[in-house]
């Protein structure tokens, strides 16, 4: 859905989601590197379980959060991505101790 | 504004709620004379424990009047979610008091053999564990925990919900609501109370007072007294995080949608307007030491609410002798005595007297003498 621009020539970035790996560009958030990989990244929310994508990109909405390098309930769309970076899409509440 | 109904209750909070919701149910005209949406509100400030363990030292009466509520509390569950689809969530699922050194351990453990050993008290379990008993039921304890009482009879409930489900149950019971209503006077007349709000007067055959803190000015308008001593109270809240706690604690419960509550302070300073961040730290602190995942978890929220509270920290519900037909009703718990106050209260006031042998001890003739009441400690 997400194409990026013929213009992009930032350095590449190799980041894992749920442990597969994806080419992000230096500078995107994490936010922006999921929507761009192609995949399946629908977060679940806490209560109902709805699914949930990345929507305001600027920190206000919360729909981003994703679990980043074990840490959980963050919000993707603040973080910049970087080299090796492991990230699981969070299905419902963030766990106790991650 | 000039109707005339069975019962006017003054105070729409969750105590008043429960009572009028149960003469709702008794097929009563009620009317529901509330402040506003901005008032101090102890219905939106609680921890929503239903707790029984360490109440009613100093008065056995209040033991037996919770476990009461304890044992009735599923059956007010299944009635507001049959009436209103509402499911408040109550579990009765035993709670605990966690200690974090020898000497709270010990504190803790000559408090339940005082409970133990209180004459005429109701006979329910309340034990002290180790620290490798309660590692069994919460696994995630941390090192520092010495141990805790633990009551089998305590639980916890969505009281927001609760109170929303009286507010929701009180149109199929067509019990009228009055926000923006606050009381100013109350007069006698012909048999008939006359209660003047902001919007005019309301008449009813019966009125109960249930305005939490304020009943200490409105009594005397009827003849009755309930010496009030509110406290402060303040609490953090988590963000949602997975089911970790499967038995709420006196300070740290977690909620059915996933956040995590940790209390509860008591102060005298009775400003909910602004938060005391020592205090917070200090609450924080003794939580993770309990719970050390605690400590990645983020706050959302905390806020402060003032706590309605009798002098001496028990119940005061009283009838009128110069005044017949008015009632007056204020307690700390009023969660905790939900069912108490819908089945038992409201039963009690739709015949005109309350019952000696349930709620004698709570008459406020108790701080007329010797006032030598010990506070409500959970």
């Amino acid at each position: 859905m997400f194409k990026r621009s013929d213009q992009d020539n930032r350095p590449a970035v190799k980041m894992f989601v749920d442990g597969a790996a994806i080419a992000a560009r230096e500078g995107d958030s994490v936010a922006a590197a999921l929507l761009a990989s192609g995949r399946d990244i629908r977060r679940a929310t806490a209560v109902s379980g709805a699914p949930r994508l990345p929507y305001c990109m600027m920190g206000v909405c919360f729909d981003c959060l994703v679990t980043i390098d074990g840490v959980g309930n963050r919000q993707g769309c603040l973080v910049p991505v970087t080299e090796g970076m492991q990230i699981e899409i969070q299905k419902g509440k963030r766990e106790i101790g991650k | 504004m000039h109707r005339d109904y069975d019962v006017a209750i003054v105070g729409g909070g969750l105590l008043g709620s429960a009572i009028a919701w149960g003469l709702g149910r008794l097929g009563k005209t009620v009317a529901v004379l509330d402040e506003g949406d901005i008032a101090k509100r102890a219905s939106r400030a609680n921890f929503a424990l239903v707790w029984v363990q360490s109440k009613g030292l100093g008065m056995p009466a209040y033991t037996g009047w919770t476990v009461r509520a304890s044992e009735t509390w599923s059956r007010l569950a299944a009635e507001l979610k049959e009436q209103t689809g509402l499911d408040v969530c109550h579990q009765r699922n035993g709670g605990f008091h966690l200690t974090l050194s020898d000497a709270e351990f010990e504190q803790r453990a000559q408090l339940v053999t005082r409970m133990h050993n209180q004459v005429g008290a109701a006979d329910y379990s309340m034990e002290m564990l180790s620290a490798s008993e309660v590692r069994k039921m919460l696994p995630l304890i941390g090192p520092e925990v010495s141990g805790g009482s633990f009551c089998p009879l305590d639980g916890h409930v969505n009281s927001l919900r609760t109170f929303r489900a009286f507010h929701t149950g009180f149109r199929q019971f067509g019990v009228d609501y009055f926000p923006e209503q606050p009381v100013s006077a109350i007069t006698r007349d012909g048999g008939e109370f006359r209660l003047s709000t902001p919007k005019g007067e309301i008449h009813a055959g019966k009125i109960v007072l249930a305005a939490g803190n304020a009943n200490q000015t409105l009594a005397p308008m009827v003849g009755l007294s309930a010496p009030m001593g509110p406290t402060r109270g303040q609490i953090v809240v988590t963000e949602r995080t997975m089911p970790f706690l499967p038995h709420p604690l006196t300070t740290i419960r977690q909620t059915d949608e996933g956040t995590v509550m940790i209390g509860d302070s008591k102060e005298d300073q009775l400003d909910d307007r602004v938060l005391r961040h020592p205090i917070n730290a200090a609450m924080a602190d003794r939580a993770q030491r309990m719970f050390p995942h605690l400590a990645r978890l983020n706050v959302v929220r905390s806020w402060a609410g003032i706590r309605v509270m009798p002098q001496d920290g028990f119940p005061i519900y009283d009838q009128s002798e110069t005044h017949p037909g008015a009632f007056v009703a204020c307690c700390h718990s009023g969660v905790t005595l939900a069912p108490n106050h819908a089945f038992d209260i409201a039963r009690m006031v739709a015949a005109g007297a309350l019952e000696p042998e349930l709620v004698g001890a709570f008459s406020a003739s108790r701080f007329a003498g010797d006032s030598a009441g010990t506070t409500d400690i959970r």
